[in-house]
């Protein structure tokens, strides 16, 4: 292989005037960062709401949450952002096809969101498979006590819940930071784009892609450590995991 | 107190689990159900606080209809106090907290007024000392106790019991039934579905007979256990005093 390797092309200036080109991926991986973080706040959001449907004995509630869920999950994330950020607009009225195109930042927005409520689907099936782990008396001993279906959820069904899916809600946590550079596809130049822009610069391919890597990489542990401690801070003493 | 007059249930459309049940429990009188398993005894005892609902037929509940459609539910079941076969401790909840969460959420009392009563009654059934531990950290007779703490607190007018010491091992079973055989000397209403005829002779003012979903004999507690008028009673009684 003919391949010039070249470590130091990170300190040296980047086309666009403004800083080095490790100054482009760290741009990058600011906006993956946020873009994930936002999407991850939707996703736990509408999640939560889903998976509660899902789980009320109520036929209507969760027939809402059964088709809320295969429409999010059955379709490509690609086709969803796709549908979001060109086929929306043109969609709507006139007048709001036109402001959706006009907002600022709009390929930010399409991605948390879209992300966000993409994986607010997986959280959704999540959650539910959780209420529905924990024995039956656990309702009947809340409504029993005269709490109401909401309360029953917030004080005892949901705290539980979270805690048995802590696990499988990291990964989805994981895939949300990578889901986040698809959007690379409607013009968010979030850390692969900018690897891929560096790329093009300068025709260091190796050293763009091996930088961006380590920087998911680095999320990625900061999250894993991160869901880590916050469930041994939640673990309850004596119980299953919780020794 | 609680009267239950024909009340028939059918889950699905040919099983019938309770057929034409009628019985009451007046202010102060301990009833024990009993009856080989698949009865309908607990099911009966789960209608009473509308756990369960049933289609025909109805109960009322100090004065209050519980299958009216406009009955506060919530409300209703705040003021009977119920203990399950498997506890049902919130298993997130420090031991006191278990005591205090529907005192303030469905009763409204301040938190200090809820201390005062939880501590009271954890004292009451012996294990103030465990007040801050998490249920998972006790064993099934003091969890049970702790569940008869947590119904109490919400000053019941009448207690249900479903089988509170059948999921207890035999050595831990005298500790809870000491504990209600003192209720049951304080006045207390209750309805306790048990197979401890030991309990039953001892505090029980009647004892119901039920079997496969129909009650077969309501006698006072002496005419019961002298000379049970039914043959499936008899053979009953036999069985599980043989041993």
């Amino acid at each position: 292989m003919n391949y010039n390797w070249n470590w130091h092309i990170f300190f040296e200036p980047n086309p666009t005037g403004a800083g080095t080109y490790l100054d482009m991926l760290v741009a990058g991986l600011l906006l993956t960062i946020q873009t994930a973080l936002l999407a991850w706040v939707i996703a736990l959001i509408f999640g939560t709401i889903i998976g509660i449907l899902r789980s009320l004995p109520s036929r209507t509630a969760s027939w809402i949450g059964f088709g809320y869920v295969e429409f999010f999950r059955n379709m490509p994330l690609l086709v969803q952002l796709f549908l979001w950020f060109f086929v929306l607009p043109e969609l709507l009225p006139r007048g709001a096809g036109l402001w959706l195109k006009q907002i600022p930042n709009a390929p930010f927005w399409t991605a948390a969101i879209g992300v966000g409520l993409f994986m607010s689907a997986r959280v959704a099936v999540q959650l539910a498979a959780g209420i529905a782990s924990l024995p039956r008396g656990q309702k009947n001993a809340a409504t029993a006590l005269g709490l109401t279906t909401a309360q029953g959820y917030r004080y005892v069904l949901l705290p539980m819940a979270f805690r048995i899916i802590m696990p499988p809600l990291t990964s989805e946590f994981l895939n949300t930071v990578k889901n986040t550079s698809v959007a690379i596809t409607i013009g968010l130049i979030e850390l692969t784009g900018q690897a891929r822009a560096m790329q093009e610069f300068s025709f260091q391919v190796f050293e763009a892609f091996t930088a961006a890597t380590v920087m998911y990489l680095a999320i990625n542990i900061v999250v894993v450590t991160g869901m880590r401690f916050l469930e041994r801070s939640l673990a309850i003493p004596g119980y299953i995991t919780g020794k | 107190m609680i009267e239950i007059s024909h009340v028939n249930k059918w889950y699905g459309p040919s099983f019938q689990v309770l057929k034409d049940c009628t019985t009451s429990v007046a202010k102060g009188e301990v009833v024990v159900v009993c009856g080989p398993s698949g009865s309908g005894k607990s099911t009966l005892i789960k209608c009473v606080n509308a756990l369960e609902p049933f289609q025909e037929g109805q109960i009322i509940l100090d004065g209050i209809k519980v299958n009216d459609p406009k009955t506060d539910l919530p409300k209703l079941r705040a003021r009977v106090g119920m203990v399950f076969q498997h506890f049902e401790l919130f298993p997130h909840l420090r031991i006191i907290e278990n005591l205090c969460l529907a005192q303030e959420k469905v009763l409204g009392r301040s938190h200090d007024e809820a201390m005062a009563k939880g501590d009271k009654l954890l004292d009451r059934v012996g294990l103030k000392a465990h007040a801050t531990k998490y249920p998972a950290e006790l064993s099934g007779g003091q969890q049970q106790r702790v569940a008869i703490a947590r119904a109490l607190a919400m000053d019941p007018i009448a207690m249900l019991f479903d089988e509170p010491t059948s999921a207890l091992d035999p050595e831990m079973i005298s500790e809870v039934l000491d504990v209600m055989v003192d209720l049951a000397h304080e006045g207390m209403t209750m309805m306790v579905v048990t197979h401890e005829m030991g309990f039953a002779s001892k505090v029980a003012h009647r004892v119901i007979f039920m079997d496969k979903g129909e009650i077969v004999e309501d006698a006072l507690k002496t005419d019961f256990f002298g000379s049970p008028r039914s043959e499936r009673a008899q053979k009953f009684l036999s069985k599980i005093l043989s041993h």
